[in-house]
C-alpha cells in the first residue's frame, strides 16, 4: 500500500464560480427588463436587439446554460476530485471546457439579441453554437471520465452517478434535438415538422429541466448538503432508489407540455401518467435531504448556507409537487398557456437552483480563500431577500393564472365572450408589476452576496493548491466475498454510464418511435399546401423577432377558445412547418386562425403601433421592419432546404420562386395603397403580412369545400 | 399499432427486469451497509487546515 501525494487544483472551481455569479447577475437582469417591458411596452424602447421576443431567449439561456450551467461545472470540479482523491484528468481540457463555454455563452446571447434562433424553447442558439456546445460537452466528459478512470477511490459516491446520468442524457437530448439542415451561416430548419417537431422540442425541453436543472443539482445537493451539515446523508439506500427511478421517470414526461394540443392521444396520456408518477422520486430526494438535517436544525439557525440549502429542497419540494398536479389534463386546461408555468419554473429556478447555488458559494468562497465568512449577518439578510423576492415572485402570477383562466372562459348568458383578449391583459398588468418588483428584490440579495463574497476573498488569500495523499488503486481488485451487484455498479463507472444510458434511452425511443412511423398520428390534410416564398420569407421573421414567446399557434378544443379563435388545430395542419411555432405561453391572442381576420392595412398599422389598432395592447412597436429591405438572396436555399426536408415545391421551383414572390407582395402594396397607406413592396413587413394572413387559411378553404359539396 | 403494442410488451418486461433485480436486492441485504459509502465524503484526507 503505497500512498501518494497529489494535489487538488483550487483554480477551476474558482473560476467557473465567478462566472455563475456573473452570469447568474447577467441573466436575472436580462429577466427583470422583460418583467418590466410586460407592463411598460416603452421599455422595449423601439430597437430590434431590445425587444421581448429576444431578449426573453436571453434570460432563459443565460439562467439555464450560463447561470445553472457553471453552477453544475463548480460542483463537479470541486467535488469530483475530492471524491475520487485525484486531481481532474486534465487541467489543459479544464480550461479548454472553461474559456469554451463561456465563449458560447457570449456568442449564443449576441446572436440571440441579433435575431439569429432556431425558435425552440431553450433550444434557441443556431446550429453552428449547437456544434460548439457538442464539442465543449464531450470536452467535460473526457475530462470527467478520465478523473474517474485514474481514481483512487473504488467506490463512485451518489453525487457521481447523478453527474454521469446528466452528462450521457444531456448529451443525448441535445443531439436529437438539434437535427437541423443549415441554410446559411446562422440560419437552420428543424429537421422535423409540425407534430413531430412539437415532441422531440418537449421530449428536449422537458428534460432540460430534468438532466441540467435537476439531476446534476442533486449530485451538487447529495455532496454540498452533507458537507455544510457535518453529517452523512440520511439514508444512502434511499439514494440508490432516487437515482434510478427518477432518470427513469423523468425521460417520458416530456409530452405534459402538449397537454390538449394536435398532440396524439396516446402520447398525451403517456406523459401524464409518468409525470404523476414522478412525484415519488422527486420527493424521495427531497426528503433524503431534508432528513439529512434531522438533529441538527439548531446549526440551520447558525448557519446562512444550510438556511439556503433548506429552503431550496423545499422548493424542490414544491416544484416536484406541483409538476404532476400540473400534468393532469384537467388542471392543465388552466396553467397551459398562463402564467402558472412560468410561477411554477420559477419556484424551481429562483428557489431550487437559485439558493442551491447561493448556498454552495457561500460555503465553497471561505475555504477556497482559507478565511471567514465577511458577513454571517448580510448572508442572512440575502437569504431573506431571496426568500421574499421568490414569494412575490409566485403569488401574483398564480393570482394572474387564475384569473385570466376565468376571464378567458366566461360567456355572457346570451353565449357570448365576456371579456376581449384586451381586457385580461389589461388586468394582468398590476400582477406583472408585483412579480418584477420581487425579482428585484431578489435580484438585491444576489448583489448582497457579490459584496459579501469579494470582501470574503480579500480578507483570505487564495488557496491554489491543496495537498492530499491516498494509496494507489490495486489493479487486480477482489471484490471480498459477499458483495453484491448494485455495489459492483457503484464500482464501474462505465457500466453505470451505459446503464444509465439504456435507462433514459428507453422512455425516449418509446415516444419518438411510434410518433414518427405510425402515419395515422398526423392525419393529412388535401387542402394544406407549402408557404409561398413570400410567407416564408415573412415566417423567417416572425421566428427571428421571437413571436412565439407571446402568441401560441396552437388552438386547444375548449369552447372558449374555439369561439375566440376559431377552429381548434389538428395535426395535419403543420406538416409543412420546420419548425413548429405552437408556442407555450399566451401574453398576447392565438395567431392560429388569425389570416383573414383583419384587412392588410390592420396588420401594417399594428406592428407599427399596436396601441393604434388595440388599446392597452402591451405588445412592442418593430417599426424596424418598415425600413428594413427583405433579403430575397435567401428565398433560393430556403426553398430548397425545404425540399431536402420534404416539403413538396416542384423542382426547379427556386428560379421563380422571387418572381411570385414579388407578385405576392405587390398585390399587398396594392392593397394598403386602397387604404392609403404607401410603401414600397421590397420591405420586410410585407413578407410578415403575407404570413400572418396565410395562418389558419388552408383548412377554413376545407371546410368551406365540404360544405359545399354535400 | 402494430408498433405501439409492440413497444408495450418490450417496456413492461424491461421493467418488470428492474422491477425484480431491486426487489431481489432488498431481499438480498444489498443496501444493508450504507454507513461507509455516506461518510467516507466527510473526511478529506488534506494537509491544510480547514
Amino acid at each position: 500500500m503505497q500512498v501518494e501525494k497529489f494535489r487538488y487544483d483550487n483554480r477551476i472551481p474558482k473560476l467557473f464560480l465567478i462566472a455563475t455569479i456573473f452570469w447568474g447577475a447577467v441573466g436575472m437582469l436580462a429577466g427583470l427588463l422583460i418583467a418590466f417591458q410586460l407592463a411598460f411596452p416603452a421599455l422595449n424602447f423601439d430597437l430590434p436587439f431590445t425587444t421581448f421576443g429576444r431578449v426573453r431567449p436571453v434570460h432563459t439561456n443565460a439562467v439555464i446554460f450560463a447561470f445553472v450551467g457553471n453552477g453544475i461545472f463548480t460542483a463537479v470540479y470541486y467535488s469530483l476530485p475530492r471524491l475520487l482523491k485525484t486531481p481532474m484528468w486534465s487541467n489543459t481540457l479544464s480550461k479548454i471546457h472553461f474559456w469554451g463555454w463561456q465563449l458560447i455563452i457570449a456568442v449564443g446571447a449576441t446572436t440571440l439579441l441579433l435575431g439569429y434562433t432556431t425558435a425552440k424553447e431553450y433550444a434557441e442558439l443556431e446550429w453552428p453554437l449547437d456544434i460548439a456546445i457538442t464539442v465543449i460537452w464531450v470536452v467535460f466528459g473526457i475530462n470527467m471520465f478520465g478523473t474517474i478512470f485514474t481514481r483512487r477511490e473504488r467506490h463512485l459516491y451518489v453525487a457521481i452517478w447523478f453527474y454521469i446520468a446528466s452528462w450521457v442524457t444531456v448529451a443525448m437530448l441535445h443531439i436529437v434535438n438539434s437535427f437541423e439542415l443549415p441554410v446559411s451561416l446562422l440560419k437552420s430548419y428543424s429537421w422535423y415538422a409540425g407534430v413531430q417537431d412539437a415532441l422531440v422540442q418537449w421530449w428536449y425541453g422537458h428534460n432540460a429541466v430534468a438532466f441540467f436543472l435537476t439531476t446534476p443539482y442533486l449530485g451538487l445537493m447529495y455532496y454540498f448538503l452533507p458537507k455544510a451539515a457535518e453529517r452523512p446523508i440520511y439514508s444512502y439506500r434511499l439514494s440508490i432508489v432516487h437515482f434510478w427511478s427518477l432518470i427513469f421517470i423523468y425521460i417520458w414526461a416530456g409530452p405534459h407540455h402538449l397537454l390538449y394540443t394536435a398532440l396524439p392521444e396516446w402520447a398525451q396520456s403517456l406523459g401524464t401518467a409518468f409525470s404523476v408518477m414522478l412525484l415519488l422520486p422527486s420527493w424521495g430526494g427531497m426528503l433524503n435531504g431534508l432528513f439529512t438535517l434531522r438533529g441538527a436544525w439548531d446549526k440551520v439557525r447558525e448557519d446562512p448556507v444550510l438556511k439556503f440549502f433548506v429552503v431550496a429542497v423545499t422548493c424542490y419540494g414544491m416544484s416536484t409537487f406541483e409538476g404532476p398536479m400540473l400534468s393532469l389534463k384537467n388542471v392543465n386546461a388552466i396553467s397551459h398557456y398562463s402564467d402558472w408555468t412560468v410561477a411554477h419554473v420559477h419556484i424551481g429556478a429562483l428557489g431550487w437552483n437559485g439558493f442551491l447555488t447561493f448556498g454552495m458559494a457561500y460555503w465553497l468562497v471561505p475555504r477556497l480563500f482559507s478565511t471567514n465568512l465577511y458577513s454571517k449577518k448580510m448572508a442572512a439578510q440575502h437569504f431573506w431577500l431571496g426568500t421574499l423576492g421568490i414569494v412575490l415572485y409566485a403569488i401574483p402570477m398564480y393570482w394572474a393564472a387564475f384569473r385570466s383562466y376565468f376571464m378567458m372562459s366566461a360567456f355572457t348568458p346570451e353565449g357570448q365572450l365576456q371579456y376581449q383578449f384586451i381586457d385580461v391583459v389589461q388586468s394582468m398588468i398590476p400582477f406583472y408589476i408585483l412579480r418584477a418588483i420581487g425579482g428585484s428584490i431578489y435580484l438585491l440579495g444576489v448583489l448582497l452576496m457579490v459584496y459579501n463574497l469579494v470582501k470574503t476573498a480579500k480578507q483570505g488569500s487564495f488557496l491554489k493548491f491543496e495537498e492530499a495523499e491516498a494509496p494507489r488503486l490495486e489493479k487486480a481488485y477482489k471484490p471480498q466475498p459477499g458483495t453484491f451487484w448494485h455495489a459492483v455498479i457503484e464500482r464501474k463507472p462505465t457500466l453505470l454510464l451505459v446503464l444509465s444510458l439504456i435507462v433514459v434511452g428507453l422512455g425516449g425511443i418509446f415516444e419518438l418511435i411510434p410518433t414518427f412511423l405510425v402515419k395515422s398520428n398526423v392525419p393529412t390534410i388535401a387542402s394544406v399546401k407549402p408557404y409561398t416564398p413570400l410567407e416564408l420569407q415573412g415566417r423567417d421573421i416572425y421566428i427571428r423577432e421571437g413571436c412565439y414567446n407571446c402568441h401560441s399557434q396552437m388552438i386547444r378544443p375548449f369552447r372558449y377558445e374555439v369561439t375566440r379563435y376559431g377552429e381548434y388545430s389538428k395535426a395535419g395542419e403543420f406538416v409543412y412547418d420546420h419548425p413548429f411555432q405552437w408556442g407555450s405561453k399566451r401574453t398576447g391572442p392565438d395567431l392560429a386562425r388569425i389570416g383573414g381576420k383583419y384587412p392588410d392595412s390592420w396588420h401594417f398599422n399594428h406592428m407599427l403601433d399596436p396601441e393604434s389598432m388595440a388599446p392597452g395592447s402591451v405588445m412592442p412597436k418593430y417599426p424596424w421592419l418598415f425600413e428594413n429591405k427583405l433579403d430575397i438572396s435567401t428565398t433560393n436555399s430556403k426553398i430548397h432546404a425545404m425540399r431536402k426536408l420534404g416539403v413538396p415545391y416542384p423542382i426547379g421551383y427556386e428560379k421563380e420562386a422571387n418572381e411570385e414572390l414579388k407578385k405576392q407582395a405587390t398585390d399587398i402594396t396594392n392593397n394598403l395603397a386602397k387604404d392609403k397607406i404607401k410603401i414600397s413592396s421590397d420591405k420586410e413587413i410585407i413578407a410578415l403580412i403575407a404570413y400572418l394572413q396565410r395562418l389558419g387559411k388552408d383548412i377554413k378553404g376545407e371546410e368551406k369545400e365540404s360544405l359545399a359539396s354535400k | 399499432m402494430m408498433v405501439i403494442i409492440l413497444l408495450l410488451i418490450i417496456s413492461i418486461c424491461i421493467s418488470g427486469g428492474f422491477l425484480i433485480a431491486f426487489l431481489w436486492s432488498v431481499k438480498d441485504g444489498q443496501y444493508d451497509d450504507n454507513y461507509a459509502a455516506a461518510n467516507r465524503i466527510l473526511f478529506d484526507q488534506t494537509k491544510n487546515k480547514d
